[in-house]
Protein backbone atom coordinates (compact mmCIF):
# COMPACT_ATOMS: atom_id res chain seq x y z
CA UNK A 1 0.00 0.00 0.00
CA UNK A 2 2.87 2.35 0.79
CA UNK A 3 3.97 1.87 -2.82
CA UNK A 4 1.06 4.11 -3.79
CA UNK A 5 2.12 6.90 -1.45
CA UNK A 6 2.58 10.08 -3.49
CA UNK A 7 4.19 12.84 -1.48
CA UNK A 8 3.46 15.49 -4.12
CA UNK A 9 -0.29 14.85 -4.15
CA UNK A 10 -0.51 14.55 -0.35
CA UNK A 11 1.37 17.83 0.10
CA UNK A 12 -1.23 19.51 -2.12
CA UNK A 13 -4.01 18.16 0.09
CA UNK A 14 -2.16 19.55 3.12
CA UNK A 15 -1.72 22.97 1.47
CA UNK A 16 1.99 22.65 2.10
CA UNK A 17 4.57 23.47 -0.57
CA UNK A 18 7.72 21.36 -0.51
CA UNK A 19 11.08 21.80 -2.19
CA UNK A 20 12.29 19.17 -4.67
CA UNK A 21 14.83 18.03 -2.07
CA UNK A 22 12.09 17.62 0.55
CA UNK A 23 9.89 15.75 -1.91
CA UNK A 24 12.47 13.10 -2.64
CA UNK A 25 13.56 12.81 1.00
CA UNK A 26 10.01 12.55 2.37
CA UNK A 27 9.00 10.08 -0.35
CA UNK A 28 11.68 7.70 0.94
CA UNK A 29 11.32 8.38 4.66
CA UNK A 30 7.53 8.28 4.80
CA UNK A 31 7.42 5.14 2.64
CA UNK A 32 9.69 3.51 5.23
CA UNK A 33 7.42 4.65 8.07
CA UNK A 34 4.35 3.36 6.19
CA UNK A 35 6.05 0.02 5.61
CA UNK A 36 6.59 -0.14 9.37
CA UNK A 37 2.99 0.77 10.30
CA UNK A 38 1.65 -1.72 7.76
CA UNK A 39 2.52 -4.41 10.31
CA UNK A 40 -0.85 -3.48 11.80
CA UNK A 41 -2.48 -5.35 8.92
CA UNK A 42 -1.52 -8.57 10.69
CA UNK A 43 -3.54 -7.72 13.81
CA UNK A 44 -6.91 -9.40 14.07
CA UNK A 45 -9.39 -6.56 14.67
CA UNK A 46 -12.56 -8.39 13.68
CA UNK A 47 -15.42 -7.24 15.93
CA UNK A 48 -13.24 -4.65 17.70
CA UNK A 49 -14.72 -1.19 18.18
CA UNK A 50 -12.41 1.74 17.37
CA UNK A 51 -11.17 3.98 20.20
CA UNK A 52 -11.29 7.67 19.29
CA UNK A 53 -10.63 8.75 22.84
CA UNK A 54 -9.18 7.31 26.01
CA UNK A 55 -12.29 8.23 27.98
CA UNK A 56 -15.88 7.58 27.07
CA UNK A 57 -16.89 11.16 26.43
CA UNK A 58 -20.31 12.05 25.17
CA UNK A 59 -21.58 15.39 23.99
CA UNK A 60 -20.83 18.12 26.48
CA UNK A 61 -23.33 20.94 26.43
CA UNK A 62 -23.37 24.37 27.95
CA UNK A 63 -25.90 27.14 28.02
CA UNK A 64 -26.08 28.98 24.72
CA UNK A 65 -25.11 32.27 26.29
CA UNK A 66 -22.47 34.80 25.23
CA UNK A 67 -19.49 35.11 27.57
CA UNK A 68 -16.78 37.70 27.84
CA UNK A 69 -13.91 36.80 25.58
CA UNK A 70 -11.65 38.49 23.07
CA UNK A 71 -12.51 41.95 21.86
CA UNK A 72 -12.01 42.57 18.14
CA UNK A 73 -8.69 44.24 19.02
CA UNK A 74 -7.58 41.17 21.00
CA UNK A 75 -8.52 38.87 18.15
CA UNK A 76 -6.60 40.96 15.64
CA UNK A 77 -3.58 41.61 17.87
CA UNK A 78 -1.48 38.84 16.27
CA UNK A 79 -2.81 39.13 12.73
CA UNK A 80 -0.03 39.53 10.17
CA UNK A 81 -2.38 41.80 8.18
CA UNK A 82 -5.48 43.57 9.43
CA UNK A 83 -7.40 46.73 8.64
CA UNK A 84 -10.74 48.24 9.66
CA UNK A 85 -11.13 45.60 12.38
CA UNK A 86 -10.89 42.82 9.79
CA UNK A 87 -8.35 40.15 8.83
CA UNK A 88 -6.92 40.79 5.37
CA UNK A 89 -6.79 37.66 3.19
CA UNK A 90 -5.72 37.11 -0.40
CA UNK A 91 -8.45 37.55 -2.98
CA UNK A 92 -10.48 34.30 -3.10
CA UNK A 93 -13.08 34.92 -5.80
CA UNK A 94 -12.07 36.18 -9.23
CA UNK B 1 22.51 32.49 49.41
CA UNK B 2 21.48 33.31 45.88
CA UNK B 3 23.63 30.45 44.61
CA UNK B 4 21.93 27.92 46.89
CA UNK B 5 18.31 28.93 46.47
CA UNK B 6 17.83 27.55 42.94
CA UNK B 7 18.91 24.08 44.09
CA UNK B 8 15.91 23.78 46.41
CA UNK B 9 12.71 21.83 45.85
CA UNK B 10 9.33 23.58 45.82
CA UNK B 11 8.61 22.36 49.35
CA UNK B 12 11.99 23.70 50.57
CA UNK B 13 11.74 27.10 48.91
CA UNK B 14 8.18 27.40 50.19
CA UNK B 15 9.32 26.82 53.76
CA UNK B 16 11.83 29.66 53.38
CA UNK B 17 9.23 31.95 51.81
CA UNK B 18 6.74 31.28 54.59
CA UNK B 19 9.37 31.80 57.29
CA UNK B 20 10.17 35.09 55.52
CA UNK B 21 13.81 34.09 55.21
CA UNK B 22 13.52 35.19 51.57
CA UNK B 23 10.97 37.15 49.60
CA UNK B 24 9.37 36.02 46.31
CA UNK B 25 11.31 38.76 44.51
CA UNK B 26 14.62 37.50 45.96
CA UNK B 27 13.78 33.98 44.85
CA UNK B 28 13.08 35.24 41.32
CA UNK B 29 16.31 37.22 41.18
CA UNK B 30 18.33 34.24 42.39
CA UNK B 31 16.79 32.06 39.67
CA UNK B 32 17.40 34.73 37.07
CA UNK B 33 21.06 34.88 38.10
CA UNK B 34 21.37 31.11 37.93
CA UNK B 35 19.79 31.09 34.46
CA UNK B 36 22.14 33.83 33.24
CA UNK B 37 25.05 31.77 34.55
CA UNK B 38 24.28 28.28 33.25
CA UNK B 39 21.68 28.57 30.50
CA UNK B 40 24.21 29.57 27.81
CA UNK B 41 25.48 25.95 28.13
CA UNK B 42 22.01 24.38 28.27
CA UNK B 43 19.69 26.58 26.21
CA UNK B 44 16.67 25.30 28.10
CA UNK B 45 14.90 28.66 27.90
CA UNK B 46 13.69 30.44 24.79
CA UNK B 47 12.75 33.60 26.68
CA UNK B 48 11.94 34.94 30.11
CA UNK B 49 10.39 38.14 31.41
CA UNK B 50 11.81 38.99 34.83
CA UNK B 51 9.96 42.31 35.05
CA UNK B 52 6.57 40.65 34.52
CA UNK B 53 7.40 37.94 37.06
CA UNK B 54 8.57 40.50 39.62
CA UNK B 55 5.28 42.30 39.21
CA UNK B 56 3.44 39.07 40.10
CA UNK B 57 5.81 38.66 43.06
CA UNK B 58 4.75 42.01 44.52
CA UNK B 59 1.32 40.61 45.42
CA UNK B 60 2.37 37.02 46.03
CA UNK B 61 0.55 35.37 48.93
CA UNK B 62 3.05 32.88 50.33
CA UNK B 63 0.36 31.17 52.40
CA UNK B 64 -1.20 29.74 49.22
CA UNK B 65 -0.29 26.15 48.18
CA UNK B 66 2.36 27.36 45.68
CA UNK B 67 2.57 30.91 47.01
CA UNK B 68 5.52 32.83 45.54
CA UNK B 69 7.00 29.82 43.74
CA UNK B 70 8.20 30.50 40.16
CA UNK B 71 7.34 27.77 37.65
CA UNK B 72 8.81 27.50 34.15
CA UNK B 73 6.44 26.85 31.26
CA UNK B 74 6.92 24.87 28.05
CA UNK B 75 6.65 27.32 25.16
CA UNK B 76 3.46 25.69 23.96
CA UNK B 77 1.20 26.84 26.83
CA UNK B 78 -0.28 30.35 26.63
CA UNK B 79 0.59 32.94 29.27
CA UNK B 80 -0.87 36.43 28.84
CA UNK B 81 1.62 38.89 27.40
CA UNK B 82 4.31 36.29 26.70
CA UNK B 83 5.52 34.64 23.50
CA UNK B 84 4.22 31.15 22.71
CA UNK B 85 6.27 29.92 19.76
CA UNK B 86 5.90 26.13 19.99
CA UNK B 87 9.59 26.41 18.94
CA UNK B 88 8.34 27.11 15.42
CA UNK B 89 9.14 29.92 13.04
CA UNK B 90 5.45 29.99 12.15
CA UNK B 91 4.70 31.47 15.59
CA UNK B 92 7.72 33.75 15.85
CA UNK B 93 6.57 37.11 17.20
CA UNK B 94 3.22 35.77 18.47
CA UNK B 95 2.11 37.06 21.86
CA UNK B 96 -0.59 35.36 23.92
CA UNK B 97 -3.49 37.49 25.02
CA UNK B 98 -4.97 34.93 27.36
CA UNK B 99 -3.91 32.47 30.05
CA UNK B 100 -4.22 28.72 29.54
CA UNK B 101 -6.40 27.16 32.23
CA UNK B 102 -3.34 25.56 33.88
CA UNK B 103 -1.77 29.02 34.14
CA UNK B 104 -4.94 30.51 35.63
CA UNK B 105 -4.94 27.67 38.15
CA UNK B 106 -1.24 28.05 38.94
CA UNK B 107 -1.78 31.75 39.57
CA UNK B 108 -4.77 30.98 41.81
CA UNK B 109 -2.46 28.69 43.81
CA UNK B 110 0.01 31.57 44.17
CA UNK B 111 2.64 30.36 41.67
CA UNK B 112 4.46 32.75 39.32
CA UNK B 113 4.95 31.64 35.69
CA UNK B 114 8.57 32.48 34.85
CA UNK B 115 10.45 31.48 31.73
CA UNK B 116 9.49 29.81 28.44
CA UNK B 117 11.08 26.39 27.89
CA UNK B 118 12.45 25.06 24.62
CA UNK B 119 10.89 22.01 22.93
CA UNK B 120 10.78 20.06 19.71
CA UNK B 121 8.74 22.12 17.26
CA UNK B 122 5.03 21.66 18.07
CA UNK B 123 6.12 19.00 20.60
CA UNK B 124 7.08 16.63 17.79
CA UNK B 125 10.27 14.83 18.69
CA UNK B 126 12.23 12.98 21.34
CA UNK B 127 15.42 15.06 21.54
CA UNK B 128 14.55 18.80 21.43
CA UNK B 129 16.72 18.94 18.30
CA UNK B 130 13.65 19.86 16.24
CA UNK B 131 13.40 23.34 17.78
CA UNK B 132 13.59 26.16 15.25
CA UNK B 133 15.49 28.18 17.85
CA UNK B 134 18.44 25.95 18.74
CA UNK B 135 18.94 22.62 20.55
CA UNK B 136 18.68 22.16 24.28
CA UNK B 137 21.57 20.25 25.81
CA UNK B 138 21.52 17.64 28.57
CA UNK B 139 22.90 19.09 31.83
CA UNK B 140 24.62 15.76 32.60
CA UNK B 141 26.59 15.85 29.34
CA UNK B 142 26.11 18.82 27.07
CA UNK B 143 27.10 16.80 24.00
CA UNK B 144 23.92 14.76 24.52
CA UNK B 145 20.22 15.49 24.07
CA UNK B 146 17.88 16.12 27.04
CA UNK B 147 15.14 14.00 25.44
CA UNK B 148 11.95 15.50 24.13
CA UNK B 149 9.72 16.96 23.30
CA UNK B 150 9.69 18.84 26.63
CA UNK B 151 13.51 18.82 26.74
CA UNK B 152 13.79 22.45 27.84
CA UNK B 153 11.42 21.93 30.77
CA UNK B 154 13.38 18.86 31.91
CA UNK B 155 16.82 20.42 31.46
CA UNK B 156 16.06 23.63 33.38
CA UNK B 157 14.76 21.69 36.38
CA UNK B 158 17.73 19.29 36.29
CA UNK B 159 20.17 22.22 36.02
CA UNK B 160 18.55 24.06 38.97
CA UNK B 161 17.38 26.82 36.65
CA UNK B 162 13.80 26.20 37.85
CA UNK B 163 12.11 24.63 40.87
CA UNK B 164 9.55 23.02 38.59
CA UNK B 165 8.28 23.28 35.03
CA UNK B 166 5.17 22.39 33.10
CA UNK B 167 5.45 20.22 30.00
CA UNK B 168 3.07 18.29 27.79
CA UNK B 169 3.10 14.57 27.05
CA UNK B 170 1.59 13.11 23.87
CA UNK B 171 3.70 9.95 23.58
CA UNK B 172 6.25 10.34 26.36
CA UNK B 173 7.24 13.99 26.04
CA UNK B 174 7.28 14.49 29.83
CA UNK B 175 8.47 11.08 31.04
CA UNK B 176 11.28 10.45 28.55
CA UNK B 177 13.08 13.80 29.04
CA UNK B 178 12.56 13.50 32.82
CA UNK B 179 14.30 10.10 32.64
CA UNK B 180 17.16 11.37 30.48
CA UNK B 181 17.70 14.39 32.76
CA UNK B 182 17.37 12.53 36.09
CA UNK B 183 14.25 14.21 37.52
CA UNK B 184 10.58 13.45 38.20
CA UNK B 185 8.10 13.78 35.31
CA UNK B 186 4.38 13.04 35.61
CA UNK B 187 1.84 12.53 32.84
CA UNK B 188 -1.61 12.63 34.45
CA UNK B 189 -4.63 10.60 33.34
CA UNK B 190 -6.13 11.89 30.09
CA UNK B 191 -8.82 14.36 31.17
CA UNK B 192 -7.29 15.06 34.59
CA UNK B 193 -5.83 18.42 33.51
CA UNK B 194 -7.41 20.95 31.15
CA UNK B 195 -5.78 21.35 27.75
CA UNK B 196 -7.36 24.76 27.15
CA UNK B 197 -4.58 27.11 26.09
CA UNK B 198 -2.15 24.30 25.20
CA UNK B 199 -1.27 24.41 21.50
CA UNK B 200 -2.77 21.13 20.33
CA UNK B 201 -0.60 18.41 18.78
CA UNK B 202 -2.73 15.25 19.06
CA UNK B 203 -5.87 16.11 20.97
CA UNK B 204 -6.85 12.61 22.05
CA UNK B 205 -3.37 12.01 23.53
CA UNK B 206 -2.02 15.37 24.82
CA UNK B 207 -1.87 15.97 28.55
CA UNK B 208 -0.09 18.67 30.59
CA UNK B 209 1.99 17.65 33.59
CA UNK B 210 4.80 18.74 35.93
CA UNK B 211 8.59 18.29 35.96
CA UNK B 212 9.92 18.46 39.51
CA UNK B 213 12.92 17.51 41.65
CA UNK B 214 10.83 15.39 44.02
CA UNK B 215 7.67 13.29 43.98
CA UNK B 216 6.09 15.48 46.66
CA UNK B 217 6.58 18.54 44.46
CA UNK B 218 4.92 16.68 41.60
CA UNK B 219 1.88 16.08 43.81
CA UNK B 220 1.81 19.75 44.85
CA UNK B 221 1.78 20.97 41.24
CA UNK B 222 -0.82 18.39 40.19
CA UNK B 223 -3.05 19.51 43.08
CA UNK B 224 -2.97 23.01 41.62
CA UNK B 225 -3.60 22.21 37.95
CA UNK B 226 -6.03 19.25 38.07
CA UNK B 227 -9.76 19.42 37.63
CA UNK B 228 -12.67 19.85 35.28
CA UNK B 229 -12.65 22.90 33.04
CA UNK B 230 -15.77 23.99 31.15
CA UNK B 231 -13.46 25.23 28.38
CA UNK B 232 -12.07 21.74 27.71
CA UNK B 233 -14.86 19.27 27.01
CA UNK B 234 -12.40 16.38 27.42
CA UNK B 235 -11.47 17.32 30.97
CA UNK B 236 -13.41 15.04 33.29
CA UNK B 237 -15.63 15.88 36.20
CA UNK B 238 -13.78 13.64 38.65
CA UNK B 239 -13.23 14.93 42.18
CA UNK B 240 -9.66 16.22 42.71
CA UNK B 241 -8.15 14.43 45.71
CA UNK B 242 -5.17 15.71 47.69
CA UNK B 243 -2.33 14.12 45.74
CA UNK B 244 -0.03 14.29 48.77
CA UNK B 245 -2.48 12.35 50.96
CA UNK B 246 -0.93 8.90 50.49
CA UNK B 247 2.73 10.01 50.50
CA UNK B 248 4.67 8.23 53.21
CA UNK B 249 2.33 5.25 53.48
CA UNK B 250 4.05 1.89 53.28
CA UNK B 251 3.65 -0.47 50.33
CA UNK B 252 2.17 -3.42 52.17
CA UNK B 253 -0.44 -5.03 49.96
CA UNK B 254 0.66 -3.11 46.84
CA UNK B 255 1.07 -5.31 43.78
CA UNK B 256 3.38 -4.16 41.00
CA UNK B 257 3.29 -5.74 37.55
CA UNK B 258 6.36 -6.21 35.37
CA UNK B 259 5.11 -6.22 31.78
CA UNK B 260 7.22 -8.84 30.05
CA UNK B 261 7.09 -6.89 26.76
CA UNK B 262 8.96 -4.02 28.48
CA UNK B 263 11.94 -6.16 29.47
CA UNK B 264 13.26 -7.18 26.10
CA UNK B 265 16.47 -7.52 24.09
CA UNK B 266 17.75 -4.25 22.79
CA UNK B 267 17.45 -2.34 26.04
CA UNK B 268 20.69 -0.74 27.19
CA UNK B 269 22.05 -3.36 29.67
CA UNK B 270 22.77 -0.68 32.27
CA UNK B 271 19.15 0.54 32.03
CA UNK B 272 17.87 -3.03 32.32
CA UNK B 273 20.06 -3.70 35.37
CA UNK B 274 19.01 -0.47 37.14
CA UNK B 275 15.31 -1.11 36.56
CA UNK B 276 15.58 -4.72 37.75
CA UNK B 277 17.41 -3.49 40.84
CA UNK B 278 14.56 -1.05 41.42
CA UNK B 279 12.07 -3.93 41.18
CA UNK B 280 14.04 -5.83 43.85
CA UNK B 281 14.10 -2.69 45.97
CA UNK B 282 10.32 -2.49 45.77
CA UNK B 283 10.16 -6.08 46.95
CA UNK B 284 12.27 -5.15 49.95
CA UNK B 285 9.81 -2.32 50.65
CA UNK B 286 6.99 -4.86 50.92
CA UNK B 287 5.45 -4.65 47.44
CA UNK B 288 4.51 -7.86 45.69
CA UNK B 289 5.93 -8.26 42.18
CA UNK B 290 3.86 -10.03 39.53
CA UNK B 291 4.75 -10.69 35.92
CA UNK B 292 2.07 -9.47 33.52
CA UNK B 293 1.70 -9.32 29.76
CA UNK B 294 0.65 -6.47 27.47
CA UNK B 295 0.58 -8.50 24.26
CA UNK B 296 -0.22 -5.62 21.89
CA UNK B 297 2.78 -3.54 22.97
CA UNK B 298 4.62 -4.19 19.72
CA UNK B 299 1.89 -2.36 17.79
CA UNK B 300 1.90 0.79 19.90
CA UNK B 301 4.46 2.76 17.89
CA UNK B 302 2.65 2.06 14.63
CA UNK B 303 -0.75 2.97 16.07
CA UNK B 304 0.69 6.10 17.61
CA UNK B 305 2.30 7.40 14.44
CA UNK B 306 -0.98 7.02 12.59
CA UNK B 307 -3.26 8.54 15.23
CA UNK B 308 -0.91 11.29 16.40
CA UNK B 309 0.01 12.45 12.90
CA UNK B 310 -3.62 12.29 11.72
CA UNK B 311 -4.73 14.50 14.61
CA UNK B 312 -1.71 16.78 14.12
CA UNK B 313 -2.43 17.29 10.43
CA UNK B 314 -5.92 18.49 11.36
CA UNK B 315 -4.79 20.61 14.33
CA UNK B 316 -2.01 22.31 12.38
CA UNK B 317 -4.39 23.32 9.59
CA UNK B 318 -5.11 26.39 11.73
CA UNK B 319 -1.68 27.81 10.88
CA UNK B 320 -2.81 29.54 7.73
CA UNK B 321 -1.08 32.92 7.96
CA UNK B 322 -4.33 34.81 8.53
CA UNK B 323 -5.10 35.14 12.25
CA UNK B 324 -1.61 34.82 13.71
CA UNK B 325 1.90 33.78 12.88
CA UNK B 326 4.07 33.89 9.82
CA UNK B 327 2.58 34.90 6.47
CA UNK B 328 4.31 34.50 3.13
CA UNK B 329 4.90 37.76 1.31
CA UNK B 330 3.26 38.69 -1.99
CA UNK B 331 1.04 35.66 -2.46
CA UNK B 332 -0.41 35.40 -5.95
CA UNK B 333 -3.60 33.74 -4.66
CA UNK B 334 -5.07 31.74 -1.82
CA UNK B 335 -3.35 28.41 -2.58
CA UNK B 336 0.00 30.13 -3.06
CA UNK B 337 -0.59 31.96 0.25
CA UNK B 338 -1.30 28.75 2.19
CA UNK B 339 1.35 26.64 0.49
CA UNK B 340 4.21 29.09 0.94
CA UNK B 341 3.18 30.34 4.40
CA UNK B 342 3.30 26.77 5.68
CA UNK B 343 6.43 25.86 3.71
CA UNK B 344 8.31 28.81 5.18
CA UNK B 345 6.90 28.47 8.70
CA UNK B 346 7.15 24.74 9.52
CA UNK B 347 10.35 22.77 10.10
CA UNK B 348 11.16 19.36 8.55
CA UNK B 349 9.74 17.05 11.24
CA UNK B 350 6.46 18.98 11.38
CA UNK B 351 6.16 18.85 7.59
CA UNK B 352 6.88 15.13 7.61
CA UNK B 353 4.14 14.49 10.17
CA UNK B 354 1.60 16.72 8.44
CA UNK B 355 2.19 14.78 5.22
CA UNK B 356 1.96 11.39 6.94
CA UNK B 357 -1.16 12.44 8.87
CA UNK B 358 -2.83 13.85 5.78
CA UNK B 359 -2.07 10.65 3.89
CA UNK B 360 -3.53 8.27 6.49
CA UNK B 361 -6.73 10.34 6.58
CA UNK B 362 -7.02 10.72 2.83
CA UNK B 363 -9.75 9.16 0.76
CA UNK B 364 -9.11 5.47 0.15
CA UNK B 365 -6.62 5.07 3.02
CA UNK B 366 -8.71 6.10 6.02
CA UNK B 367 -10.06 2.62 6.76
CA UNK B 368 -6.77 0.85 6.13
CA UNK B 369 -4.71 3.12 8.33
CA UNK B 370 -6.67 5.39 10.64
CA UNK B 371 -9.68 3.21 11.44
CA UNK B 372 -7.49 0.13 11.84
CA UNK B 373 -5.16 2.04 14.16
CA UNK B 374 -8.12 3.09 16.29
CA UNK B 375 -9.19 -0.54 16.59
CA UNK B 376 -5.72 -1.67 17.60
CA UNK B 377 -5.79 1.20 20.10
CA UNK B 378 -8.80 -0.54 21.68
CA UNK B 379 -6.74 -3.73 22.02
CA UNK B 380 -3.90 -1.78 23.67
CA UNK B 381 -6.34 -0.25 26.17
CA UNK B 382 -7.77 -3.70 26.93
CA UNK B 383 -4.27 -5.00 27.67
CA UNK B 384 -3.87 -2.38 30.39
CA UNK B 385 -7.37 -2.94 31.82
CA UNK B 386 -6.65 -6.66 32.08
CA UNK B 387 -3.28 -6.03 33.76
CA UNK B 388 -4.83 -3.63 36.27
CA UNK B 389 -7.21 -6.36 37.38
CA UNK B 390 -4.15 -8.15 38.77
CA UNK B 391 -1.92 -5.28 39.91
CA UNK B 392 -2.06 -1.73 41.30
CA UNK B 393 0.61 -0.33 39.01
CA UNK B 394 3.11 -1.37 36.36
CA UNK B 395 6.87 -1.00 36.70
CA UNK B 396 9.22 -0.77 33.71
CA UNK B 397 11.94 1.38 32.11
CA UNK B 398 10.89 4.83 30.91
CA UNK B 399 13.25 4.72 27.96
CA UNK B 400 15.23 1.79 26.53
CA UNK B 401 18.37 3.93 26.62
CA UNK B 402 20.10 6.83 28.30
CA UNK B 403 20.60 10.24 26.69
CA UNK B 404 22.03 9.86 23.19
CA UNK B 405 24.49 12.12 21.39
CA UNK B 406 23.07 15.17 19.65
CA UNK B 407 22.91 14.63 15.89
CA UNK B 408 23.02 10.83 16.20
CA UNK B 409 19.63 10.13 14.69
CA UNK B 410 18.20 13.49 13.75
CA UNK B 411 17.91 12.32 10.15
CA UNK B 412 16.42 8.89 10.86
CA UNK B 413 12.79 9.51 11.90
CA UNK B 414 11.85 5.87 12.38
CA UNK B 415 14.79 5.24 14.71
CA UNK B 416 13.88 8.40 16.63
CA UNK B 417 10.25 7.22 16.93
CA UNK B 418 11.40 3.93 18.47
CA UNK B 419 12.93 5.91 21.37
CA UNK B 420 9.34 6.16 22.65
CA UNK B 421 8.41 2.46 22.68
CA UNK B 422 7.85 2.32 26.46
CA UNK B 423 5.95 5.59 26.83
CA UNK B 424 3.59 5.67 23.84
CA UNK B 425 1.07 3.01 24.88
CA UNK B 426 0.33 4.97 28.07
CA UNK B 427 -1.10 7.85 26.04
CA UNK B 428 -3.05 5.54 23.77
CA UNK B 429 -4.67 4.01 26.88
CA UNK B 430 -5.07 7.39 28.63
CA UNK B 431 -3.56 6.15 31.90
CA UNK B 432 -1.20 8.12 34.18
CA UNK B 433 2.55 7.54 34.24
CA UNK B 434 5.51 8.86 36.16
CA UNK B 435 9.26 8.67 35.62
CA UNK B 436 11.58 8.86 38.63
CA UNK B 437 15.38 8.59 38.85
CA UNK B 438 16.61 5.03 39.58
CA UNK B 439 20.30 5.03 38.79
CA UNK B 440 23.08 6.03 36.46
CA UNK B 441 24.82 4.49 33.49
CA UNK B 442 28.54 5.06 32.99
CA UNK B 443 29.07 6.06 29.39
CA UNK B 444 32.20 7.69 27.97
CA UNK B 445 33.33 8.56 31.48
CA UNK B 446 30.04 10.31 32.20
CA UNK B 447 27.23 9.44 34.58
CA UNK B 448 23.92 9.50 32.71
CA UNK B 449 20.59 9.24 34.54
CA UNK B 450 18.24 6.25 34.19
CA UNK B 451 14.48 6.60 34.60
CA UNK B 452 12.08 4.16 36.25
CA UNK B 453 8.55 4.31 34.91
CA UNK B 454 5.44 3.54 36.96
CA UNK B 455 2.06 3.37 35.24
CA UNK B 456 -1.19 3.54 37.19
CA UNK B 457 -4.92 3.09 36.86
CA UNK B 458 -6.92 6.03 35.50
CA UNK B 459 -7.34 8.74 38.17
CA UNK B 460 -5.23 6.78 40.66
CA UNK B 461 -2.49 9.44 40.72
CA UNK B 462 -2.43 9.57 44.56
CA UNK B 463 -1.52 5.88 44.70
CA UNK B 464 0.96 6.20 41.82
CA UNK B 465 2.67 9.06 43.64
CA UNK B 466 2.67 7.04 46.88
CA UNK B 467 4.48 4.19 45.12
CA UNK B 468 6.97 6.56 43.47
CA UNK B 469 7.57 8.42 46.73
CA UNK B 470 8.33 5.22 48.65
CA UNK B 471 11.15 4.42 46.23
CA UNK B 472 12.48 7.96 46.14
CA UNK B 473 12.57 8.35 49.91
CA UNK B 474 14.45 5.08 50.40
CA UNK B 475 17.09 5.79 47.71
CA UNK B 476 19.44 8.69 46.98
CA UNK B 477 19.18 8.86 43.18
CA UNK B 478 17.03 12.01 43.21
CA UNK B 479 19.66 13.89 45.23
CA UNK B 480 22.35 13.68 42.54
CA UNK B 481 22.89 16.86 40.53
CA UNK B 482 24.82 17.47 37.33
CA UNK B 483 28.11 19.28 37.75
CA UNK B 484 27.73 22.53 35.85
CA UNK B 485 30.49 25.10 36.09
Amino acid sequence: MSAQFDVRYTAQLARLNLSEAEISKFQTQISQILAYVEKLEQVDVRGVEPTAHANAIFNVFREDKARDWFTAEDALANAPRAANQLFIVPKVIE
Amino acid sequence: MSMELPALSIAEVQARLRAKVVSPAEVLRALDERIAQVDPQIHGYLSRDLAAALKCAENADVSLPLGGVPIAIKDVINVTGEPCTAASKILQGYRSNYDATVIRKLRAAGAIPFGRCNLDEFAMGSSTENSAFGHTRNPWDTSRVPGGSSGGSAAVVAADEAFAALGSDTGGSIRQPAALCGIVGLKPTYGRVSRFGLIAFASSLDQIGPFTKTVRDSALVLNAIAGRDPQDSTSLDEPVPDHTALLGRDLKGIRLGMPREYFIDGIDPQVDAAVRAAVRHYESLGAEIVEVSLPNTEHAVGVYYIIATAEASANLARFDGVRYGHRAADATGLLDHYGRTREEGFGPEVKRRIILGTYVLSSGYYDAFYLRAQKVRTLIRRDFSAAFEKVDALICPTSPEVAFKAGDRSDDPLKMYLADIFTIATNLAGIPGISIPCGFASTDGRQLPIGLQLLGKPFHEPQLLQIAHAFEQSTDWHKARPNLA
